[in-house]
């Protein structure tokens, strides 16, 4: 069947600076079908998308629309040439019913008739098998539905040639495939879809061609059928890339970390966890799953002591016996009231006890090692601030979801960064940024991190760089447990897998590690047990080596009551 | 295809803007050398429509723009008199920074001066001459870094405990210390009399002249300042917490710990500034002793990035125009605004030049050069 040209893009360029984004970009898109758009994170895909939507203008390079030459300045001429683009950060307003917002900044000749609105909106769901209530308020919505809406309010404007950015980064597998399925629809009607993405899976299952970019260049458009996923990903990268995660079954798994009911509000008083309760083994890696938003951010910020909980016990285990007292953590005041209560012993299994000592011959005791805890520590975290976590000596490395906005401070170079979590060690007043910078050093020849040095702002460096810094400094902290929101998170396949060793690796060395997740096969095939959630309960918990991905979806999706288990 | 792409660029936008990336010092400087220049030519056209005499002998030019080297480096003693208003408007913008740094917008430098000032003064009028004087000038110093400390840190107390806006609170702070002045200045003032006539006593020493021991103090002060926030843990803590406070509670940080302890040091170099002013300047009060340098030291901690050694030239310059312009409204015998318009503008056209150092113009055609130009 002959295929009419929908959209042509001809020597696109677009510079940021001295970066180019996209350099001299040929790609073409035709009626009645779904070109997928691949590539890693800031390979300029979505720069690209931006130019025809209207958001960006190019600096080369012309855009063709039905074989006719078009300069598109605004979003409104991108409309007006039946373009429209649904972001991957919805743009809606919340106290608005869906019919509001999809009439929201439409121009039209005729009186504004909400009815009617609601019809024609009810109309479009019924033609492509979307399910919406045109009078439900947005704030009420989850996710896939506001995605709907901002489908919906393309179509309505007319659309023909339709962009999503990232679509399925946020939905169930359930809701991936609903999101399939109209799209099939839509091409079937005529439209030309075009979906950015870089998952392999989802451009195999929905598309009929697929143009990688690599670098902001167009390396190839081939027809899905004709491809496959390791070939895909060697002209994404740029060379052959090992996809597999190396899972060693977990060693001498002991319970490190104990969640007892936990229970959390937020500040509306909205129950944000609901009776929680999950134990963490070193050794394991153990996955949480689930829809963005569920509870996992608030339940990892329970455990560091950054959310005044309700109720509940974070009982940690503090893997002591036989090791070296150290005054890393510890005042020699401490040490010495420790030892009081008879909890050293020597190297003979004599009980310690410091009387009559003098504290120079104490600290050389100490530092060379002879003096050994009698017991395991468990404590209580509950109703710690982060400082009193630490001081108890409780290891706890947490790489939280927002890398610049709470795992680091952008403005600071590495060297600065380091130092977050250990600038208070010694009495001076004066920082001490020796140790720091030899340990800048150490993570950017260990990870290969790209920066022009150590006291770069980490702002500047890509995602992938900013990522390895911080768990670095997590794992430099030598964490009892490691707790990982969403680490991989805008990282690029290599970046991904070297954070994925490195979790593997941490494991191995008997840590419990918490990951965090929403790539469900990452999830599979990284962790040991996964444990899933919905609005701030655990809905249940699987084995990771035998549970498939249809089965995490459905429990990301379960409703619990008042934290029991529906049988 | 060559036809096209003409037909394309007829269309393109007149102009369109990018931000960049990043850009040379020396480019950087150049555009806000640029700038300055151009407020200057600016300021000479708008005092050419303004200023009767030089309607009348326009060669006089000249002059208005020598007045602003005049004003400041004109005679020893203009010179001397530049060093000293600057060291104490950089002591003003010194006292800010740290609460600038930590996202603290401290707008009540000029209330917190003020305290400061009168501080001082109360404890001169009720015990000059009753003490021996470096005890007098003790007490001076204590008295006016208390006030300043305890303006500074009400705003900041009220914010830790919930989080009021700081802005509008110490803005409201500076009318209660404008009308604080104006009661004591009533309760001292013997009926009849305007102003408070110069105390005898509490005059710091002078080094040589009159203006040094103030420079150098303030001298210290930078250097000092420099270190803290630089090279101390709470200089490190005031940038965390400056930069995100969710960072700082991710790290064990207490902000509202920070938050009180900078403000208290913030209040108390402003109340620094305020003894400077009473005991090195005045000796007196009036409700104008700060003169509006809290306002204008701001500027200065803006200008220079919030680096306390950066702040050394912003506020030489901000002085150099103040000092200019003082020297144009009496050579041109214009009235007391005109040095406000034209420190205005210059300032104006300093701060516009931060935008095109962070973005870039095309023009329409050019935009492939220029970028041709930007991947070398």
């Amino acid at each position: 069947m002959e295929k009419k040209l929908a959209l042509q893009m001809r020597g696109i360029t677009k510079r940021f600076g001295s970066v180019l984004a996209n350099n001299h970009v040929d790609l073409d898109v035709y009626e009645g079908e779904i070109l997928a758009i691949l590539g890693e994170n800031g390979c300029g895909k979505t720069t690209l998308m931006n130019m025809i939507a209207g958001i960006y203008f190019p600096d080369e390079g012309h855009i063709l629309i039905d074989g006719q030459e078009v300069v598109i300045r605004s979003p409104k001429d991108a409309f007006d040439h039946g373009i429209g683009m649904i972001h991957q950060h919805f743009k809606l307003v919340d106290l608005f019913t869906a019919a509001e917002n999809v009439v929201l900044g439409v121009e039209e000749e005729k009186r504004y008739n909400l009815k009617e609105v609601c019809g024609e909106v009810s109309r479009i769901a019924e033609r492509y098998g979307f399910h919406i209530d045109p009078a439900k308020k947005v704030y009420d919505m989850s996710v896939s539905e506001k995605q709907t809406v901002e489908i919906i309010k393309v179509l309505y404007r007319g659309a023909d040639i339709l962009i999503l950015d990232e679509p399925t980064a946020v939905l169930t597998p359930q809701e991936i495939s609903r999101l399939f399925d109209v799209l099939r629809r839509m091409k079937a009607d005529g439209k030309s879809i075009i979906i950015i993405t870089h998952k392999l899976n989802e451009v195999m299952e929905v598309s009929d061609r697929v143009a990688i970019l690599r670098r902001g260049e167009h390396i190839a458009t081939v027809n899905t059928a004709e491809t496959n996923e390791a070939q895909l990903t060697e002209m994404m990268v740029g060379k052959k890339i090992d996809l597999d995660i190396h899972r060693s079954k977990p060693v001498n798994a002991r319970p490190r970390l104990e969640i007892r009911n936990l229970n959390l509000k937020n500040e509306e008083g909205v129950q944000v966890l609901k009776n929680v309760s999950f134990t963490a083994n070193g050794g394991e890696i153990l996955g949480i799953a689930g829809i963005a938003g569920s509870g996992q951010r608030e339940l990892l910020e329970s455990i560091v002591g950054l959310q005044p909980l309700e109720s509940g016990d974070i009982i940690f285990t503090n893997p002591k016996k036989d090791k070296p007292v150290t005054f890393f953590h510890k005042s020699l005041k401490r040490v010495k009231e420790l030892a009081a209560q008879d909890a050293f012993h020597d190297v003979n299994m004599n009980a310690v006890s410091f009387r009559g000592m003098r504290n120079s011959a104490i600290r050389k005791w100490v530092d060379n090692g002879g003096v050994l805890f009698r017991e395991d520590e468990i404590i209580n975290l509950r109703h710690k601030t982060p400082l009193e976590i630490r001081e108890l000596g409780v290891r706890l490395s947490f790489v939280p979801e927002d890398r610049l906005g709470m795992g680091l401070v952008g403005s600071m170079g590495i060297t600065d960064n380091m130092m977050l979590r250990s600038y208070r060690k010694g009495k001076a007043g004066f920082l001490d940024r020796k140790k720091p910078r030899a340990l800048a050093e150490e993570i950017i020849e260990e990870l290969e991190v790209s920066t022009p040095g150590t006291s770069t702002p980490v702002r500047r460096l890509s995602g992938g760089n900013v990522q390895k810094v911080l768990v670095g400094r997590e794992i430099a902290f030598t964490p009892k447990v490691l707790m990982a929101a969403y680490p991989v998170r805008g990282l690029d396949i290599n970046s991904s897998y070297t954070i994925y060793n490195l979790l593997n690796r941490q494991k191995e060395n008997g840590v419990a590690v918490i990951f965090v997740g929403e790539d469900l096969d990452v999830l599979l095939a990284l962790c040991d047990r996964i444990i899933v959630m919905n609005g701030g309960a655990i809905t249940g918990t699987v084995d990771a080596r035998t549970a498939t991905k249809e089965e995490v979806g459905l429990l990301m999706t379960k409703t619990v009551e008042s934290g029991r288990e529906e049988q | 295809m060559a036809s096209v792409k003409r037909h394309a660029e007829a269309r393109e936008p007149l102009m369109h803007l990018s931000k960049r990336a990043s850009i040379s010092p020396v480019r950087s400087w150049i555009i806000r050398i640029c700038a300055v220049l151009l407020g200057f030519l600016l300021c000479g056209l708008i005092a050419f429509l303004l200023i009767e005499k030089l309607q009348q002998n326009p060669g006089r030019i000249g002059d208005f723009y020598y007045a602003f080297i005049k004003g400041a480096f004109g005679t020893s003693r203009k010179f001397w008199k530049f060093l000293r208003s600057t060291a104490v408007l950089l002591c003003i913008a010194l006292a800010l920074t740290p609460a600038f740094r930590m996202r603290f917008w401290n707008t009540g430098g000029e209330g917190q001066t003020l305290v400061g000032v009168l501080g001082a003064i109360a404890v001169d009028f009720y015990l000059g001459g009753k003490i021996p004087e470096g005890l007098l000038l003790v007490l001076m110093l204590l008295a006016a870094l208390c006030c300043g400390a305890v303006w500074g840190v009400i705003p900041a107390l009220f914010k830790a405990k919930w989080n009021t806006n700081e802005t509008l609170f110490t803005l409201m702070m500076n009318y209660v210390a404008t009308y604080l002045v104006a009661y004591f200045l009533v309760v001292w003032v013997p009926s009849g009399s305007s102003s408070l006539s110069k105390l005898q006593h509490g005059k710091l020493p002078t080094l040589g002249n009159d203006y040094l021991l103030i420079i150098l103090i303030v001298l210290a002060l930078t250097i000092g300042l420099h270190i803290y926030l630089n090279y101390t843990k709470h200089g490190y803590e005031i940038s965390v917490v400056g930069e995100s406070i969710r960072t700082a509670q991710y790290v064990g940080i207490k902000v509202g710990k920070v938050v009180i302890r900078t403000m208290i040091l913030s209040g108390m170099l402003c109340g620094l500034a305020g003894y400077l002013i009473a005991a090195g300047m005045d000796q007196t009060i009036t409700t104008e002793s700060a003169g509006g340098q809290g306002f204008t030291a701001i500027m200065v901690s803006w200008l220079g990035k919030f680096n306390p050694l950066a702040m050394i030239l912003t506020s030489a310059l901000i002085q150099v125009l103040n000092q200019g312009a003082a020297q144009i409204s009496q050579d041109f015998d214009v009235s007391g605004a005109m040095p406000s318009v034209i420190v205005g503008i210059i300032l104006f056209f300093i701060i516009g030049s931060e935008f095109f150092i962070n973005y870039q113009i095309h023009f329409r055609g050019h935009s492939a050069k220029a970028g041709k130009g930007a991947l070398k």
